[in-house]
């Protein structure tokens, strides 16, 4: 049938092909390409109406080192760690950093030192949804001591986006507040209270300096919920919170609480003055559940 | 005492009515459908005589409603319990009990396409139901997907109750699905791993695990999802009980993991599984243990290409793709390494969206596009098998 051709394009490709999507000039022509960046064009019809497979690409082993494969793990995991130091450096309650994707990435051994990863990524900010091209460079210490990853990054359209009036909102309702505001975000249904997405947004950001000080090239974090905010006395103008917040670490597939205690105001962004990772209880399991 | 010790035992969740207090005084408990077997099992050991004083208590309150009949279907529209599937809200989160109505309702409604079939019990007993949709025939070709199997992954278990409403809505409409029916079966699983759904529910939302317990450890649960004997005891799995990724003792130690072992190989006519998880976007395929390539890695990795393309044609949702230990991380004992090592070639796992904003706590306006553009790259896959038999 039509599977024995398959197979003959499989082998004359495989053998010239590279890792990576590449695109099919003939396919442009289609119709149904979308302007969307992120789709693919579809194959050509080859046999009547039968669409084939065509099997172009050859799956490399993971590469470590060098020129990466920008869709497996090492890239991704780098980048990961630059989106929370993004969130460390400009994040606030109105402006989320998210990796949208990575393009490429080169890692290389520093002797004795760690290992470097070169980076070009795309990052979107979640609030306005703006999308930035950055370049990267992320360095993994090696060694006994358990020190976090350093970062240099270019990013610098989001950053300019307004969000000044908004903050100063923000900020002038909660001064002269102090309480505790409320238990997870979002709850167990993905729901978020308007009023307290920007806290939200503020733990987010402030758990990305928890992020970026325990990312190794073996994790990768996300924030998994807040489970719960304390507001504590304004002071120094600073508005000062007392989070509760659950990490997620894919690797390991761990929910990690940690507490944080931070300050925060429109001039001088999130400012971290105590971390805790919290032992959790989950190991005990109460007898009573209800 | 002996009673205490019904008190003690939280995995039957028990309700008592009237507490043991003074010796023989009757105590009155309320005993959830799936114990029922295991308490009356203890009771019966340890030499306690009870009666059964109200069979069915759902009915009861039901039959003693004084509401008149508009009283009562406001009543019901409050507590939002569908009277069939047509009217389930699939843009909501449910609890295990509205998707085990769900199915039920579903078969009733669709006598000649769906049926129920329980192919075993989980470590509390609860029904291990897996929809069957099927045309006919005789142990036909057949394609699998499951959902669920970790339990805070709450957008897989929604997305498989629409798939299964969509597949009964689809037949003799949708020519693709029809020719497939009308040759292949198609199995679902929805919650697969009911024990840990509860937990979610009602304790823990970010329980991932089974519920069986540990001997000489505080910590409950194996990970399904490295139970499985393919590389079972390699890198890639957790020895210690306490961790998300624990192996279990061995393979196949977990009743929701050996019920589809034994299906699968007793059905003997698989030709794709599909295992479905939560968040991150990707499409993979085996293997997980090993960084030996599949052998039918090309084919593998042009489906799923073709697949993701179609799922983000929909929404421009970016998937990846490629196989489990280079895309993901290494992982031993999954279910797809197994399956795939059992004949089924066209063996893929899904991990949904998102990237990691939301994470396992997805808005629940999310579920239906995530199922739409699922479906999609699902169809891809069905499509492809159904058009090389092998």
């Amino acid at each position: 049938m039509g599977f024995g051709i398959i197979v003959f394009l499989a082998v004359i490709i495989g053998v010239l092909g590279s890792p990576g999507v590449t695109s099919r000039p003939e396919a442009a022509a289609s119709a149904d390409v979308s302007a969307h960046p992120n789709s693919v064009p579809e194959t050509p019809e080859i046999f009547g109406q039968e669409k084939v497979l065509v099997l172009e690409e050859v799956e490399e082993d993971v590469m470590m080192t060098g020129e990466l494969n920008p869709n497996q793990y090492p890239a991704q995991r780098a980048a990961k760690v630059v989106q929370h130091y993004l969130n460390t450096c400009y994040g606030s309650p109105y402006r989320v950093i998210g990796l949208n994707r990575v393009h490429s990435g080169n890692a290389q051994d520093v002797t004795d030192s760690g290992r470097k990863f070169q980076l070009e990524i795309s990052v979107q900010d979640f609030i306005s949804n703006k999308t930035e091209k950055c370049s990267a460079e992320v360095f993994f210490p090696s060694g006994g001591q358990q020190r976090s990853p350093q970062v240099h990054a270019s990013c610098e359209e989001l950053p300019k986006i307004n969000t000044q009036a908004q903050e100063e909102a923000l900020y002038q309702k909660y001064k002269t507040n102090q309480s505790r505001l409320s238990a997870e975000l979002p709850d167990s249904f993905g729901h978020i209270d308007p009023d307290m997405e920007p806290l939200w947004h503020l733990g987010t950001v402030a758990s990305s300096f928890i992020m970026l000080n325990e990312s190794t090239e073996n994790t990768l974090y996300n924030m998994a919920q807040v489970a719960n905010i304390t507001q504590l006395a304004t002071e120094n103008e600073q508005l000062k919170f007392d989070y509760h917040i659950l990490l997620h670490e894919m690797v390991s597939q761990e929910i990690i609480h940690w507490k944080l205690l931070f300050t925060w105001s429109p001039p001088a962004g999130v400012k971290v003055l105590q971390m805790e990772q919290l032992p959790h209880s989950h190991h005990h399991e109460p007898l009573n559940t209800r | 005492s002996l009673v205490k010790g019904l008190e003690d035992k939280s995995e039957f969740e028990l309700d008592f009515w009237r507490d043991a207090t003074e010796v023989d005084t009757p105590v009155d408990v309320r005993v959830p459908f799936f114990s029922l077997q295991s308490v009356k099992m203890y009771l019966e050991s340890q030499g306690i005589e009870y009666s059964t004083i109200i069979e069915d208590l759902d009915l009861l309150s039901r039959l003693d409603s004084n509401l008149s009949d508009q009283e009562e279907m406001d009543s019901a529209a409050r507590v939002a319990e569908p009277r069939n599937t047509d009217n389930f809200d699939f843009s909501r989160y449910h609890t295990i009990n509205e998707i085990y109505s769900f199915q039920d309702m579903l078969v009733a409604e669709n006598p000649n396409l769906v049926s129920k079939l329980v192919i075993g019990q989980s470590y509390q007993g609860r029904p291990l139901n897996v929809l069957k949709f099927s045309t006919g025939g005789a142990n036909r070709p057949a394609i699998w997907i499951d959902t669920g199997i970790h339990s805070r992954e709450w957008v897989t278990q929604a997305s498989g109750t629409w798939f299964a409403k969509k597949i009964v809505t689809d037949y003799g409409r949708d020519p693709a699905l029809t020719a497939i029916l009308n040759k292949m079966d198609i199995f679902l699983e929805i919650v697969t791993n009911p024990d840990g759904f509860y937990f979610t529910h009602n304790n823990n939302r970010m329980w991932r695990k089974t519920r069986s317990p540990n001997p000489g450890s505080n910590c409950v649960g194996v990970d399904p999802n490295r139970n499985w004997d393919a590389g079972f005891g390699g890198a890639g799995a957790s020895g210690n009980p306490c961790s998300e990724t624990y192996r279990g003792p061995r393979a196949h130690s977990e009743s929701e993991v050996r019920s589809i072992v034994d299906f699968v190989k007793s059905h003997g006519n698989f030709k794709a599984f599909v295992s479905i998880h939560a968040y991150s976007q990707m499409l993979l395929y085996p293997y997980g243990y090993t960084n030996t390539p599949v052998k039918d890695q090309a084919e593998l990795h042009a489906l799923a290409k073709k697949a993701i393309t179609d799922l983000a044609s929909l929404y421009g949702t970016r998937y990846r793709y490629g196989s489990i230990i280079n895309t993901i991380y290494q992982a031993s004992g999954g279910t797809i390494d197994w399956t795939y090592n059992q004949g089924i070639k066209y063996s893929y796992t899904f991990e949904l969206r998102d990237t990691g904003r939301y994470g396992f706590i997805l808005p629940a306006n999310q579920i239906i596009p995530t199922a739409r553009e699922t479906w999609l790259a699902l169809m891809t896959i069905m499509d492809h098998t159904f058009k090389n038999p092998y």
